[in-house]
């Protein structure tokens, strides 16, 4: 394909690509099993086994490729032939296949030592003297160097007779400062892996200054990189004890300066010998005492003098030395080159040459720092972390405004919805409504029940099974009934409530399930069954807090005012709300920062308890202004199973009285928000009562509290 | 003596077609580039998540494991793994050598419209029609979630990561900003279904489509609208808007076949790319280059500033060869 023709080949093509397989096409028929064969050259089938089974036999099964096996060809008896004993060479149990390209002992026109390179003789040649040098006798391979005849390879044959000589580099002749300067890189290239005697080699130039200008001269000749293999298992480095070093005295072995950073150091880590280097005989390395033959035994614990060390941090400074090691940076730069680096990093290894250019390390996860505002001071003062509930009104707001919270509403107020009617009125400074109307509510309860009755009765209704939510889980019965309930709806019956709804029940107790059923089939309509996972249930079940309902204390504003921004554009303030919201401490580690709420003991948004959603609730939330309105205490509960029998006998007799009593209004307005969405509707309708039980019942629930 | 100022480079717009790549896996429901621009993965409906390099257009992987419409899918910074969402409810947790699933991440109660790595790739955060935000770890070996964000009244469209922040678009119409370092939700309310989000790259402010056919600038910190973009024809489908890699540009899919591009600052409408003739379904700026991705069916475009010299000749040795 077109991998050349591509400027940014990073990858490379081979071959052409599969046809992507199309959708409509007919599979091709996959070829059976046993018609997958191979042949090898001669058209024999050759036979693939699995991994376990040997790989492929050559034809026969299992064998060596003959009908016989192994059958030896000349296949003599020893009986008679005990001398004629003929050693078996492996190639007499080789079939072709071994032989070819592709066996295990292949014949072909192969690179003989004549003309292989020299290079491969070096490294054999190091070997050589290696295992000489760990041989119980050492030097033991001398004389076999000595006797074997000089072999040099075809290539240095062609270079000797080109003019070439041995030491010599290979190229045009330069002019003696190049040379030089090529001598001084190439030991500069290859730190210490220079020739030990390049000292003395360029000693001996620098003798010749006197030569005349239009000499020329071979190139020096360059070391090569040594690609010697580490095969032992020691460190990087690492030189056990070095016979050769023990014997000629240990070109390695001089104490380094660990604090001068003037050149001398750097000579001696590019292998440099100081010249003026005491050598010392004897065996010196590592795990060694000294020798039986030794006599000079004063220095083994190498006792060192003060001398070898600065007695200042730095010696001498650089520049004008003006500032100390704390210098800025433009007065140490500088002298910046890489073998003072070099000096820093310590002994370079052998093989190994200093990087010319840093080596840029990238990783992802680290970043600049960011760029501060330049009017940014670095003090950082820690927010206390104060419960709320425990100090001052006032200091709890100013802490909330601190931390950027917008102050939402007073915590004592316990937020709009948690007030009723009576209290809003208060803080309005509205007047008591008169003598409202009495009939709102059963036109309205009316609705309901058809509106329940059309939900349930629909046809995504019917295709739902189980029932998710069960409102009145806690009372089995009523449960039972609010199923029966549900089911006569699913039906269509149009009587529903009444069917389900237990008759030996008391009117008032009927009347108020009646209210709840239908409320809850309103509520849990299948539709929202659907999102139950949403809801969470509450965990503990024990009777004082079953009735209530985590919510988020921090609400929306009202979504109203937000519309209207957001149609004049005005977006900012209006339509932002902000809330506290507690991260998981996980998450904020995988996200590789600090927790802002340590020791928070809950994540996403504070919640607190509310009453459930129930009819009741909301029929109670207006007890209490009647209760500040008389001078009894207001603890009488409505569901109080002493009073309720009084109203099973009041049918129609309470319906006058109710009339003239002030609460109706109260009532109204709590209706008003029960029917959230018909708010202004309920209060325009003036309809006739068509469900007496209902419009009577609740509200005497009312006056006599 | 002062040198002239530099002449201010004119913003190029990716106007001219480079390469058109037939994806062969049904719709393709989302084209995103990866971290560094040099290949993108496209979405399939036929439950595929495939790998394309883009200068080359060429195949190089096939993610199969979802059971249902691969929706969004995201690489990681290093290149090592791929996260993709589906309509069968799971995240899948790719080995972008490999294509072995390494993770499938179930516990969404719907379709999975968007999946995101965060910055260093140690959480898969996906949202979904259910409502909520996971945040799948991917260094334990757990499977549940490490957090449930579950603040959004409806589904959750868009998603984006930043360094610290968390930014989702609901079709609630809300836009929720999660600051992790200070321990915030910032809600913006937009009034209408929000398809997709973006932040800018300079952080500092967010991009917001949303259904009624307008894309808005907001200021992240303060949630005013810093502009507003409108022409385009965005009403029932959940599709993708962007800014361009310098933060010059506006773009954003539309129902008419076309990607709208409106200059930031002003808002005029610079560029008005003709894509095809059905619902430009995603696209996909390049991270650094001035390179978008388009998706309208079952293709995937890619859009240049300079046509590519180099494209005839490639077309040329392709069909000798076929």
């Amino acid at each position: 394909m077109a991998s050349d023709s591509d400027s940014d080949g990073d990858f490379v093509t081979f071959g052409t690509p599969l046809e992507p397989l199309e959708e409509d096409e007919p599979l091709r028929k996959p070829v059976p099993l046993h018609e997958q064969t191979v042949k090898d050259e001669k058209g024999r089938y050759q036979r693939f086994h699995g991994a376990f089974t040997g790989g492929f036999s050559a034809g026969y099964f299992n064998t060596v490729g003959t009908k016989e096996g192994w059958t030896p060809a000349t296949f003599v008896s020893s009986r008679q032939q005990k001398a004629g004993r003929q050693n078996a060479r492996p190639e007499d149990f080789m079939d072709e296949e071994d032989l070819g390209d592709h066996g295990i002992a292949p014949r072909q026109i192969t690179t003989t030592a004549d003309f292989a390179s020299g290079r491969k003789d070096v490294i054999r040649d190091k070997a050589r003297a290696i295992t000489s040098l760990s041989a119980p006798i050492p030097g033991d391979t001398v004389l076999e160097d000595l006797v074997a005849p000089a072999r040099s390879s075809m290539g240095v044959e062609l270079l000797r007779k080109m003019g070439w000589k041995d030491g010599q580099g290979v190229g045009p002749r330069v002019k003696r400062r190049l040379c030089k300067q090529r001598a001084d890189s190439a030991t500069r290239a290859f730190g210490s892996a220079s020739p030990p005697n390049g000292s003395s080699e360029s000693q001996d130039e620098e003798d010749g200054e006197f030569l005349p200008e239009n000499l020329t001269f071979a190139p020096k000749d360059v070391t090569p990189i040594d690609f010697t293999p580490k095969v032992d298992l020691h460190g990087l480095g690492y030189r056990g004890l070095n016979p050769l070093a023990a014997l000629r005295g240990g070109p390695g072995a001089g104490h380094i300066n660990l604090f001068t950073m003037d050149s001398d150091r750097t000579n001696s880590l590019f292998g440099e010998d100081r010249k003026g280097q005491r050598r010392r005989g004897g065996v010196a390395g590592q795990g060694f005492g000294v020798g039986a033959m030794e006599d000079d035994d004063e220095d083994i614990y190498h006792r060192d003098i003060m001398s070898n060390y600065d007695t200042v941090l730095g010696g001498e400074e650089p520049g004008d030395g003006l500032y100390g090691w704390t210098a800025p940076q433009q007065y140490n730069r500088t002298k910046k080159d890489h073998s003072k680096d070099a000096a820093y990093l310590g002994k370079i290894l052998e093989g190994f040459t200093l990087a010319s250019d840093k080596l840029e390390t990238k990783t992802v996860g680290i970043f600049p720092p960011p760029n501060l505002p330049r009017d940014f001071r670095p003090v950082h003062y820690f927010r206390p972390v104060v419960d709320l509930s425990s100090v001052s009104p006032m200091v709890a707001q100013a802490l909330q405004t601190s931390r950027g919270h917008m102050a939402q509403e007073a915590p004592s107020k316990g937020g709009r919805h948690q007030l009723d009617s009576a209290q809003r009125r208060e803080l309005l400074g509205e007047a008591t409504l008169q003598g409202a109307d009495c009939s709102l509510f059963a036109p309205h309860a009316e609705q309901q029940q058809q509106e329940a009755l059309s939900v349930w009765s629909g046809p995504t209704a019917q295709a739902q099974t189980g029932q998710t939510f069960k409102p009145f889980e806690r009372t089995p019965h009523k449960q039972a009934r609010y199923d029966l309930y549900i089911d006569q709806l699913k039906q269509g019956d149009r009587d529903a409530l009444e069917l389900s709804l237990d008759p030996t029940m008391t009117e008032w107790e009927r009347g108020r399930e009646r209210d709840e059923f239908v409320r809850a089939a309103l509520l849990y309509k299948p539709s929202s069954s659907s999102l139950s996972c949403r809801f969470t249930r509450g965990k503990q079940d024990d009777g004082v807090e079953a009735d209530t309902v985590e919510v988020t204390r921090d609400q929306e504003n009202d979504v109203d005012d937000k519309q209207a921004a957001v149609k004049m554009k005005m977006f900012g303030k209006l339509t932002r709300d902000t809330f506290e919201w507690h991260p998981d401490n996980l998450l904020c580690k995988r996200f590789n920062i600090p927790d802002p709420y340590p020791g928070s003991g809950f994540v996403g948004m504070p919640k607190v308890k509310r009453d459930k959603f129930s009819v009741f609730n909301f029929l109670t939330v207006s007890e209490s202004p009647t209760a500040s309105a008389s001078p009894a205490p207001q603890g009488v509960k409505p569901s109080e199973p002493g009073k309720r029998s009084r109203w099973d006998v009041s049918g129609q007799a309470g319906d006058k009285e109710r009339k003239e009593k002030d609460p109706v209004s109260e009532f109204l307005s709590v209706a008003r928000i029960e029917a959230s969405g018909s708010g202004p509707e309920a209060s325009t309708t003036d309809g006739p009562t068509t469900d007496p039980t209902v419009e009577v019942l609740v509200p005497h629930y009312y006056i006599h509290h | 003596m002062s040198f002239p100022q530099p002449k201010p480079e004119v913003p190029q717009l990716p106007q001219n077609l480079l390469r058109t790549i037939d994806c062969q896996q049904g719709a393709v429901r989302a084209v995103r580039f990866n971290a560094d621009g040099n290949y993108l993965l496209s979405c399939g409906s036929d439950k595929s998540l495939k790998l394309w390099s883009v200068s080359r257009g060429t195949l190089l992987k096939t993610y199969s494991g979802h059971g249902y419409e691969v929706l969004d899918a995201d690489g990681s910074y290093d290149n090592s793994q791929l996260c993709s969402c589906s309509s069968d409810k799971t995240v899948i947790l790719w080995d972008v050598a490999t294509g072995q699933v390494t993770r499938k991440l179930r516990g969404h109660a719907g379709k999975v419209n968007c999946v995101q790595f965060n910055e260093e790739a140690t959480v898969i955060l996906s949202g979904s029609i259910d409502g909520t935000v996971r945040c799948w770890d991917t260094r334990s070996r757990k499977f549940d979630p490490i957090q449930i964000l579950d603040e959004a009244q409806d589904g959750v469209s868009s998603l984006k990561v930043s360094e610290h922040e968390l930014l989702t678009g609901s079709v609630d119409g809300r836009v929720r900003r999660y600051d992790l370092r200070m321990g915030q939700l910032h809600v913006d309310f937009i009034n209408s279904p929000i398809t997709c989000v973006c932040f800018s790259a300079d952080g500092q402010c967010t991009l917001t489509s949303s259904l009624d056919s307008t894309v808005r600038l907001l200021d992240k910190s303060t949630g005013e609208m810093l502009g507003e973009y409108t022409g385009h024809k965005m009403k029932g489908y959940k599709l993708d808007c962007c800014l361009s890699s310098k933060d010059t540009h506006v773009l954003s899919c539309s129902e008419d076949g076309h990607v709208y591009c409106w200059d930031l600052v002003e808002g005029s409408l610079m560029l008005k790319l003709p894509v095809g003739k059905a619902v430009v379904q995603s696209l996909s700026f390049h991270p650094s280059e001035t390179r978008l991705l388009t998706a309208m069916e079952g293709r995937v475009q890619v859009w240049g500033a300079e046509p590519e010299e180099t494209e005839e000749d490639v077309v040329v040795v392709q069909q000798e060869k076929a």
